[in-house]
């Protein structure tokens, strides 16, 4: 399973890469494995503010459907429109394809969450 | 002594062995005893088929057939007969919801084609395969807007909408902080003035029916302009017999079709079943509810038909998921996709032109030589709306002969006294619309 | 085989149908509507004669299979035979040619169809009275949920916003609970499969409406604490509304009223014999005990002296809840079911479903993994998790391999508490000899499975078509053909 290092990641397996005031959000490799061939992604309004561990969006495969949480706070600023098209993008790169960016309100939230050794371990419990 | 339970008593007494059981009884054990139930169920006990054909005959032979110019949601159209032998197929009508692909691509291919059927009369781009009937549908399409307007909260209906409708949509939402603002028509059409009164931010979808429940065909220009300029989901619910020569709904802007398909070779059947159908615009397609299907290959390449986007439903999403449904009408949806099929779109228009023909020249007759006022006087196809003085007294009468005048409106509207709203199909003759005339007239003093 | 589609065999100038010619002084249609409301574009309907649309849906019927067809254990669909006579009643015209909206005289057959069917499902599930109108087992939930509502709207008790659903329900029980404005919470199963009364109550509150249950439950399985978990939901100010989708397996056994439920739904699609047609129509009656009859969907049939009358004015009414009054067509079918069989057939019925099931399990139980070992009731769930392990043959690889023998296969995947889950209901209306086919088939494929996986994973062979690419239908979706 690959966890990237410079990565932090939530309990619900999202994944989020920050860059200066914004954080990337995806699903982790583990996350595209379970839920199979990946056929839609709905996307998020931009503008649109989020709670830390509120449904920004969801993430079809055929037989499943899953929630896709913010893990921070923030206003959206920026979608990945080529999945809109291109679903298994996820599968093929699930840290390549970002879902959704947001705006940090505040940064202090990356504090809980996951590095990748102890997502690693999460996934092993 | 049951036809339908093949097990004989040696059967059931093999059958005990291999389980390990004493008796059929010791099957129930689980059942504890204090409500397990020792006496029989208080009905009659079974009856040969014969018995059950006389008594099933002898109930039916208590409802009056007529002669027959009821509308309002329902109507009396042609039905071919290839329909019903179609539809009587048993691996048709005895097949469950598609799940298995591979052996049901007969029923898959028949829902696909149901689809293109909607597709092509509403003109818009996604459809699926049926709802339970036009009023419940109404339900969906609204939970389709507010799902797509999420920030919005009350809905427009024009009170020329079936009055059923409206009843189902309050009862589906009154538990969910739905506002419902119902639109004041101006001489029974919706008037784009008022709606734009209404129209703010907190409107998620306006409603309206054309022809209305009063049978007059409304003018909707101008109306989709008026709705998506402030951001709201467009409804537009018809007769789908009209759409034969009336604007489609993709015509008029909506983003959301409904209606019910009973008039496409399914009996009255007291109302049910019938079918609701539902088409929308592509940006639509995820948050329609209920069984699609879709076109794709089987893995030697070769076209199939398969049930998609299921990850939407119920059963995927269970609390999360938007809608509930998950049967459709499937069989009776059949017999709507066979009428369109054999009538073809020639049938179509042709049905409605004979109808709307006959349903004039009632409607000259009786707002000339018999006098009548109409209720309005603007534009319909096949049913009307007049005034008779005494209206449930004449229309009784006319049952005593044999012919159900027409539906009257205080059945609705308790104030709308004497309204009485008329359908003419093409099954109806000249000689049953001159005899409706004729009795009028001797009974309407 | 012809793999066209209806459109693809459009002909110009065939017809399909002759309509009788205009016989009234008519003018056209487009002379009396205003040219701003007419149609601009034609629709692209099929164009063929009447033997091209009876070949054509012949063939779809050679590429469908019904219970007709052949044996059917769809786990928690009932797939019972449809007996025919229900047909032919149902074609009646005094049936089928009945205006909803004719007056309450000429249509005295249909109220007194509502009322005595009503009377007899009320009897049967042990309820006081009910509705006919849902459209089908999920219009029911809604029903009912909607009930629970007015019922707390009505004592006040409005702070109560939450329905527990147990882990093996149906999806459509939190879907409807959801949709009806409730908060679902979900409960667990126990060891044993059941639900587990020690974590009830700990969910249990004065914020807790109620609590959806199917009794036996999706395993099979009887909830032998119903008894006790009634009293702690009642004494907890809750209802307790009961899933009928597993009803087949109770009748002239126990009820339901008699269990301690307030609401029920029926399918008639399932227990009642009336076809599936391919995915409905169905019909969900809604039962209910006397606390909620107030509350009923209008309009009700009464019976005043002989005659019987529809009732709109209940104060208290949840509203209405379809168009008129149900699938009536149904409704029809499953009376006359409920005549032929009477308080004795239906006893024997379920009982028969009951032996059935447990006949195939004990069968097939040596071979494949099941889930839990126990009395079922008229449907048992096995799991193919061990099967995948050791040869990695899944659910859906038996299923398949099920087409290629002519038998329609259970129910896969659900309940999702069960891995690999196949869920097998017999129904009582298949023979001993259709049963030992069956389990000779399940077994000759356990064998492949082990011999020959690659085999088997590259069933069905012997359908119209090979297995089907899902995965390309959901992502780029065509849902409608496209003229060209």
């Amino acid at each position: 399973m690959n966890i990237p290092g410079d990565l932090k990641y939530t309990e619900d397996h999202e994944w989020i890469r920050v860059e200066g005031s914004v954080g990337y959000v995806g699903i982790t490799d583990h996350a595209q494995h379970e839920l199979g061939d990946i056929v839609y992604v709905e996307l998020p309004e931009v503008d649109m503010e989020v709670e830390k561990d509120e449904e920004a969006t969801s993430i079809e495969s055929v037989k499943a459907a899953a929630p896709v949480n913010s893990p921070v706070s923030g206003k959206i600023v920026e979608v990945n429109e080529d999945l809109e098209d291109e679903a298994e993008l996820i599968n093929k790169d699930p840290y390549e394809a970002y879902i959704f960016a947001v705006e940090l309100s505040d940064p202090s939230e990356l504090d809980d969450l996951m590095d990748a050794d102890a997502y690693k371990e999460f996934l092993e419990k | 002594m049951f036809p339908y339970l093949p097990q004989t008593e040696g059967d059931i007494k093999e059958m005990l062995e291999v389980i390990g059981a004493n008796s059929v009884d010791d099957l129930f054990a689980d059942i504890p005893d204090d409500i397990y139930r020792k006496e029989p169920l208080n009905l009659p006990k079974g009856i040969s088929e014969y018995d059950v054909y006389k008594k099933m005959s002898a109930l039916a032979q208590k409802n009056k057939r007529g002669v027959s110019f009821l509308g309002c949601g329902s109507y009396d159209h042609l039905i071919p007969s290839v329909v019903k032998h179609v539809i009587k197929q048993p691996t048709f009508y005895s097949a469950y919801t598609p799940y298995q692909g591979e052996i049901s691509q007969g029923v898959l291919q028949s829902i696909f084609e149901f689809q293109t059927h909607i597709c092509e009369l509403t003109g818009l781009d996604v459809s699926n395969a049926s709802l339970y009937d036009g009023h419940t549908a109404a339900s969906e399409a609204i939970t389709m807007a507010l799902n797509t307007r999420k920030k919005a909260d009350t809905v427009i209906i024009s009170d020329t909408v079936h009055p059923h409708t409206l009843e189902v949509v309050k009862t589906f939402f009154s538990d969910n902080d739905v506002k419902f603002k119902v639109l004041q028509s101006k001489n029974y059409l919706t008037d784009l003035d008022e709606l734009k009164k209404h129209l703010d931010e907190s409107v998620a979808a306006v409603l309206v029916q054309t022809p209305n429940f009063f049978g007059y065909v409304e003018d909707l220009e101008g109306f989709a302009d008026a709705v998506h300029e402030n951001k709201s989901l467009f409804i537009i619910s018809s007769n789908p017999m009209s759409l034969g020569v009336l604007k489609s709904q993709a015509e008029w802007g909506a983003d959301i079709a409904i209606g019910d398909t009973q008039v496409f070779g399914l009996d009255k059947y007291f109302g049910g079943p019938t079918v609701g159908y539902m088409a929308a615009t592509s940006k639509l397609m995820r948050k329609i509810p209920g069984r699609i299907v879709g076109q794709t290959v089987d893995k030697d390449g070769e076209r199939a038909f398969v049930l998609t986007l299921q990850a939407r439903e119920q059963h995927i999403k269970r609390e999360r998921a938007t809608s509930n449904i998950c049967s459709n009408q499937a069989l009776a949806a059949l017999a709507s996709a066979v009428y369109l099929s054999t009538v073809g779109w020639t049938g179509l228009k042709k049905a409605v032109e004979l109808s709307s023909g006959k349903a004039h020249y009632l409607y000259e007759r009786l707002t000339g030589e018999c006098g009548f006022n109409p209720l309005a006087e603007n534009d319909f196809l096949y049913e009307f709306t007049v005034t008779i003085p005494d209206a449930r007294d004449v229309l009784k009468k006319l049952e005593e002969e044999g012919i159900f005048g027409g539906v009257p409106l205080s059945r609705f509207y308790p104030e709308m006294k004497d309204a009485v709203t008329i359908a003419v199909t093409e099954k109806r003759s000249k000689e049953e619309i001159d005899r409706l005339v004729d009795l009028l007239k001797r009974v309407v003093k | 085989m012809s793999n066209k589609l209806i459109f693809e065999l459009y002909s110009e100038g065939r017809v399909g149908y002759r309509f009788p010619e205009q016989d009234v002084p008519a003018k056209p249609v487009s002379e009396f509507i205003s040219g701003g409301v007419k149609r601009e574009k034609a629709a692209s309907l099929p164009q063929v004669a009447e033997i091209d649309v009876i070949r054509h849906y012949t063939e779809l019927a050679s590429k469908s299979f019904g219970v007709d067809a052949g044996f059917y254990p769809l786990g928690s669909c009932t797939m019972k035979y449809n007996p025919k006579i229900n047909e032919d009643v149902a074609s009646f015209p005094e049936f089928a040619d009945i205006h909803p909206l004719q007056s309450e005289e000429t249509v005295q057959g249909m109220l007194e169809l509502i009322y005595k069917t009503t009377e007899s499902l009320a009897e049967i599930t042990g309820m006081k009275w009910g509705t006919l109108q849902p459209f089908a087992g999920a219009h029911g939930e809604y029903t009912g949920m909607k009930l629970f509502k007015a019922y707390f709207k009505k004592t006040g008790d409005t702070k109560r916003t939450k329905v527990l659903v147990p882990t093996s329900a149906h999806g459509t029980n939190p879907a409807s609970a959801h949709i009806s404005g409730f908060d679902v919470e979900e409960v667990q199963a126990d060891e044993r499969g059941l639900v587990s009364v020690e974590s009830l109550k700990e969910h249990l509150s004065d914020e807790v409406a109620g609590i959806m249950l199917t009794n036996p439950n999706t395993l099979g399985l009887f909830e032998k604490d119903i008894v006790e978990i009634a009293k702690l939901v009642h004494d907890a100010g809750g209802l307790l509304y009961y899933d009928g989708a597993n009803m087949n397996a109770i009748m002239g056994k126990v009820r339901p009223g008699d269990m301690g439920f307030d609401v029920i739904h029926l399918n008639l699609h399932k227990t009642f014999s009336t076809p599936h047609g391919g995915g409905g129509p169905g019909s969900g009656p809604v039962l209910v005990g006397d606390k909620l009859i107030p509350f009923l969907p209008v309009p009700d049939v009464k019976k005043e002296g002989d005659t019987y009358v529809l009732d709109c004015s209940k104060p208290d009414t949840i509203g209405r809840i379809s168009g008129f009054y149900g699938n009536i067509g149904v409704i029809v079918r499953a009376y006359a079911y409920i005549l032929a069989m009477g308080s004795d057939g239906l006893k024997k019925a379920s009982e028969m479903a009951v032996l059935n099931a447990n006949y195939l399990k004990e069968r097939l139980k040596a071979t494949y993994h099941l889930a839990y070992d126990n009395t079922c009731m008229h449907e048992f769930v096995l799991s193919a998790e061990t099967m995948k392990e050791e040869f990695g043959v899944s659910a859906l690889d038996v299923a398949k391999a099920l087409l290629d023998k002519g038998i329609h296969p259970m129910t896969i995947y659900f309940p999702l508490i069960v891995h690999e889950a196949m869920m097998i209901e017999p129904t009582e209306t298949e023979s001993k000899q259709t049963l030992d086919h069956f389990a000779d088939v399940m077994l000759e494929i356990y064998k492949k499975a082990k011999d020959n996986p690659e085999q088997l994973k590259a069933a069905p062979v012997l359908t119209p078509v090979k297995r089907i690419d899902e995965v390309q239908a959901a992502k780029k979706p065509v849902l409608r053909w496209i003229s060209e």
